[in-house]
């Protein structure tokens, strides 16, 4: 087993293991917190996988800004922990059922496939992936930061007092 | 084995798995929002571990539009729960079941 693979071995379980503990957690606060760790195990995952400019946007945004504004929003809400509640057998098994059919089927497309022979060469570097964003995906660009200011005006309408 | 595209599809679809598992079975609005904070992470894995292994960069263009997207979208999404709690004093969909505020 090479270096390589013991990397995405550690990074894909502290992904997985983080993103459990991310939804079977009761305390919202711990949540977000290893929802970071996820993230930032993630951005492992990019690296490994050449991406250096999306790993860094990763930590940038998600760890950043996106998880600061989930922390705000909790401590604003002040919530409590959530109650145990019972949960209904027969609700619980549909659930599991349905969330393990989708991945089993998944799973098994993936692994029952032509695996790729090409071998990977691409390195998502920060100069080819601006070329390409200021040429062919220009007006998608574009069209993004004007989605992003319709966003704000939305939150800054959104958090008004009197909300009519 | 080496790792290849496969180990990362597969990653992906279990931390998919996980942010769906986390929608069904919590009844926090955060958590259920964190929940699908973790399948659109799972996607942009998806979406990356392709790109490297079809050598070709749209993937990552694509990744960096979803990056961009769902920050939006939280701003909102967060803003829409915070107008809710204020007029319900509740984050628990259980107690949100009226469509009337």
């Amino acid at each position: 087993m090479s270096g390589y693979d013991i990397a995405f071995y550690a990074f894909s379980i502290l992904t997985l293991l983080c993103g459990v503990i991310v939804i079977t957690n009761r305390n919202p606060v711990t949540s977000a917190m290893f929802l970071v760790l996820t993230i930032v195990c993630m951005a492992g995952l990019f690296v490994l996988l050449r991406a250096f400019f999306l790993a860094a946007v990763q930590i940038l945004v998600y760890a950043g800004a996106v998880m600061v504004l989930f922390l705000f929003v909790i401590m604003l809400l002040d919530l409590k922990e959530e109650a145990l509640r019972k949960i209904r057998k027969v609700r619980a098994v549909i659930g599991a059922l349905a969330v393990i059919a989708v991945v089993g089927i998944i799973i098994n497309v993936i692994w029952n496939s032509v695996p790729a022979t090409t071998t990977p060469t691409l390195v998502g570097a920060t100069a080819p992936l601006g070329r390409l964003l200021f040429t062919n995906f220009l007006l998608p660009f574009e069209i993004l930061s004007l989605l992003l200011l319709v966003a704000m005006l939305g939150v800054i309408l959104l958090s008004k007092k009197d909300l009519k | 084995m080496n790792v290849g595209l496969e180990h990362y599809l597969t990653v992906s679809a279990l931390l998919f798995a996980l942010g769906l598992t986390g929608v069904l079975i919590r009844r926090n609005l955060l958590i259920m929002y964190m929940s699908i904070e973790l399948m659109l992470n799972a996607a942009n894995l998806a979406f990356v571990a392709m790109s490297r292994f079809t050598n070709n960069l749209n993937g990552q263009v694509m990744v960096f539009f979803i990056i961009t997207v769902a920050a939006a979208e939280v701003a909102v999404g967060l803003a829409l729960i915070v107008a809710l709690y204020r007029k319900r004093q509740t984050a628990h969909v259980e107690d949100l079941t009226s469509m009337k505020l």
